[in-house]
């Protein structure tokens, strides 16, 4: 199945969280799978984690897939801390997912 | 459907609003609006104030109007905040008068006593900015985490090994090797070693929202800062302490705690805090205005009747804990931590001042103790008293429980200690402790479950230092060392202090084997102190709550150092989990009422059947019989502990145990490593079937159980 590409500005937090939500579930609307693409973003706020997990969490209500893509360090250490790594597949370039999900 | 009571009837200063909800207190997001609500018997006038984050002056002042305000609550809904970007806080008018019990002071900006989030000590030992009007910023927090199919654990009590254990001195010290030393996620990091030590219960000495600078102070004797370590001084009862969270600096410990809780749970590791509802950091009338003071003085403090602080808690102030709104708040604050962060039980510090009434005097049935021993939400909610207070009363064995409440054994850990020093006055005590105390719990039901025993906690010497130091070595704190218990009931072996002796030395793992040998063959739920099962030292600091240090903190390079006692403790631990002959729920009847051959619990001493042979009080054995503890029908093993303090070796009669079963050793503490003590199950034949020498000062264990031929 297809899968679309959306990119991240440098942060996601509660400054711009619910317009990148709305657009992330837009695309879900569609029936397409996503491919987050965080390698600009570094800085992910709590109101930012639960994008990603709401995204998740919809994109499996749907039978749809949520993939993230180039999410730094320092991004993916506070999401292991705070219990949220464990749901998403990382991929570290767009490249990289696409041939693995064979898109 | 949308609600059609969502829609702002107010504006000021361009922020909508509408009168608020009274209940929950607190702010809680509804809809597009946070509600804020406040209780204050006598406050006039309230003011909520908002800041963005960080930022010193707040961006606007919201007045409560008067149709804001239901009985004594304030209660708002601000529309179309960016609560993620919001710390917030009230002005209270009111009265000034001391003698009276008012403190108003409407300059003050106070953080909401039901604050879920607390920012301002957010990176330990970060200086704040002293100057700052508002110290600790409540927040508004979410409170969505996907804990999946997560639930406190209620592991029956009567099976819990605990390990009592601090978030900094844990992971903070020499060869932690963890990524997020003095953390919740750094004690993640650590849940393998745990699980290899064989605990099922962390308690964490308290990790509610404190201040690590309050009454901080160089030390004068090497000018090395002490910090408040311990923590036993609540900002909030709500909120965690930012600072233990690696993920504090964004705010976000909730999560980060939330998820230490989950993964600990998921390796079947219990989660019980360490709760300090008997004083608050505002300290007496010279401390500072952080929350209750400011906001209802004479609702949240017990007041002399000229309007200064009771100091039951010798922390300042002593918290109104049977006024009615002050237990609400505290009977809130533990089924939040229960619902919210599935937390498994509760470690009452100095609980004894939750059962005194308004005026400090004790009660015979205090109103609080009951309502959390019949609480719905805390219903299979692990309750544990340190049933004394600094106000001199004592109520070990008495608490009143409901058939709930557990206890800290305190005088679990005073007799085992003389008798591990060969004290020759103990033993009848003794013998007391080893069953589960009936002389304090067989009453109102309460059973072996009602009593915690430990031989050391984070008050005292650690376990290495207990068998190290005749006197306590406080210096370091500042206080002249007048400071700590002066009655430890420690014996340093022959010399003070560490020592490369190496007689002394094996001497000090045999009394540490003995002590932890007692700990878990004995029935009541053990507590070990975190670092003990590494001989870790304090260096004979036995009060080390403003030692962020080395004295403090566990030197993990201790583990390959007294290798021989981490695997004791690992071992006797794990044997502890595999009998169940160990771990009663009531008290034994002390004979054979199955008609089984053998009582359940039988005394012996040098020689079988008969307690009373021995050598000046310091000689003594019993005998469990399996048969009366099976699983599913299947009977556990026969145990036979023969204690030795007196410092000759001694030969013990065995009892004869049933046709085709034979005696085999699981532990000797008298042997070096690594012939002390084997693997649970795996236990050798004893030769003489007759008879053991146990050395002096020496402990073995037996396991009676089909001779393999």
């Amino acid at each position: 199945m297809k899968a679309e590409i959306y990119k991240l500005g440098a942060s996601l937090d509660s400054s711009n969280n619910a317009q990148e939500q709305e657009k992330i579930l837009a695309l879900f609307e569609k029936g397409t799978n996503v491919i987050l693409d965080m390698t600009d973003c570094t800085y992910v706020s709590s109101a930012g984690l639960r994008v990603m997990l709401y995204s998740y969490k919809v994109a499996g209500s749907k039978g749809l897939k949520l993939y993230l893509v180039g999410v730094g360090d320092e991004v993916r250490d506070v999401m292991s801390m705070t219990g949220f790594e464990k749901f998403f597949e990382y991929f570290n370039t767009v490249e990289e997912c696409q041939k693995a999900i064979g898109n | 459907m949308q609600r059609v009571d969502l829609f702002p009837t107010h504006e000021y200063q361009g922020l909508k609003l509408r009168s608020g909800r009274p209940y929950p207190f607190g702010a809680t997001v509804i809809g597009n609006a946070v509600n804020f609500s406040i209780y204050s018997r006598y406050a006039t006038d309230c003011t909520l104030v908002l800041f963005h984050n960080h930022e010193e002056e707040p961006f606007i002042e919201i007045p409560f109007f008067k149709e804001f305000k239901l009985g004594n609550v304030f209660s708002m809904m601000v529309f179309d905040l960016d609560y993620e970007n919001i710390e917030y806080g009230f002005r209270m008018d009111g009265p000034f008068n001391p003698q009276e019990g008012h403190r108003f002071d409407k300059t003050k900006i106070l953080m909401d006593p039901y604050a879920k989030l607390i920012v301002g000590r957010d990176v330990w030992g970060q200086q704040p900015n002293w100057d700052s009007k508002y110290q600790y910023r409540a927040r508004v927090v979410f409170d969505d985490f996907d804990w999946e199919n997560d639930l406190p654990l209620e592991t029956p009590v009567n099976d819990l090994v605990i390990y009592e254990m601090h978030v900094r001195n844990f992971t903070c010290g020499a060869g932690a090797g963890v990524k997020h030393p003095g953390t919740f996620a750094g004690i993640a990091e650590k849940i393998p070693y745990l699980l290899e030590l064989g605990v099922n219960c962390v308690e964490l000495m308290p990790i509610h929202e404190f201040d690590e600078f309050e009454n901080s102070r160089p030390s004068p004797v090497d000018g090395h800062m002490l910090y408040n370590l311990w923590g036993y001084s609540n900002v909030g009862f709500f909120a965690p302490k930012a600072a233990y969270a690696s993920t504090g600096r964004f705010s976000m410990q909730v999560d980060e705690l939330k998820n230490l809780i989950k993964q600990l749970h998921a390796n079947g590791i219990e989660v019980i805090l360490d709760v300090v509802f008997n004083h608050t950091a505002e300290g007496n009338e010279n401390g500072p205005y952080i929350s209750y003071r400011g906001i209802d003085n004479k609702t949240y403090y017990m007041l002399t009747h000229d309007g200064y602080y009771f100091n039951f808690s010798g922390c300042g102030n002593t918290l109104n804990c049977n006024n009615p709104n002050v237990r609400d708040m505290i009977v809130e604050s533990l089924r939040y931590w229960v619902t919210d962060y599935h937390v498994d039980g509760f470690r009452f510090d100095l609980a004894a001042i939750l059962g005194r009434d308004q005026n400090g005097y004790p009660m015979a049935n205090p109103p609080l103790l009951e309502s959390l021993a019949h609480d719905p939400i805390l219903g299979k909610t692990k309750l544990i008293a340190e049933a004394w207070d600094a106000g001199g009363l004592y109520q070990v064995g008495s608490f009143p429980s409901w058939g709930r409440w557990a206890e800290w054994n305190g005088k679990f850990r005073d007799s085992i200690r003389r008798f591990i020093k060969s004290d020759e006055h103990v033993l009848a005590d003794v013998k007391e402790r080893i069953i589960g105390s009936p002389d304090l719990y067989a009453s109102q039901n309460r059973g072996i479950k009602a009593s915690v025993n430990f031989i050391t906690a984070h008050d005292g010497f650690t376990m290495m230092d207990l068998v190290s130091y005749d006197g306590k070595h406080n210096e370091a704190n500042g206080e002249g060392n007048r400071d700590g218990e002066d009655n430890n009931n420690s014996w340093n072996c022959g010399w003070e202090g560490e020592c490369e002796d190496v007689g002394i030395n094996f001497l000090r793992h045999k009394q540490i084997k003995n002590a932890i040998s007692l700990l878990m063959v004995s029935q009541g739920i053990p507590m070990v102190l975190s670092g003990d099962e590494m001989g870790n030292t304090q260096f004979g600091n036995n009060n080390a709550y403003c030692q962020d240090n080395e004295i403090a903190w566990l030197d993990w390079n201790n583990l390959e150092k007294n290798a021989d006692l981490f695997n004791y403790f690992k071992k006797i631990i794990r044997f502890r989990r595999q009998h169940k002959v160990l771990r009663y729920e009531y008290h034994l009847g002390h004979n054979d009422y199955r008609n089984l051959g053998y009582p359940d619990f039988s005394w012996h001493g040098v020689k079988a059947w008969q307690p009373w042979s021995g050598y000046n009080d310091l000689t003594l054995a019993f005998m469990l019989n399996g048969q009366y503890a099976d699983t599913d029908g299947v009977p556990d093993d026969f145990i036979y502990v023969a204690m030795n303090m007196h410092w000759d070796m001694h030969g013990f009669e065995l009892p004869q145990l049933p046709e085709g079963m034979a005696w085999h050793v699981f532990a000797n503490t008298e042997m070096a490593a690594p012939d002390d003590i084997c693997e649970p199950g795996e236990e050798p034949v004893v030769e003489n079937q007759g008879e053991v020498l146990v050395g002096g000062r020496s402990i073995m264990i037996l396991v009676g159980k089909k001779a393999v031929k």
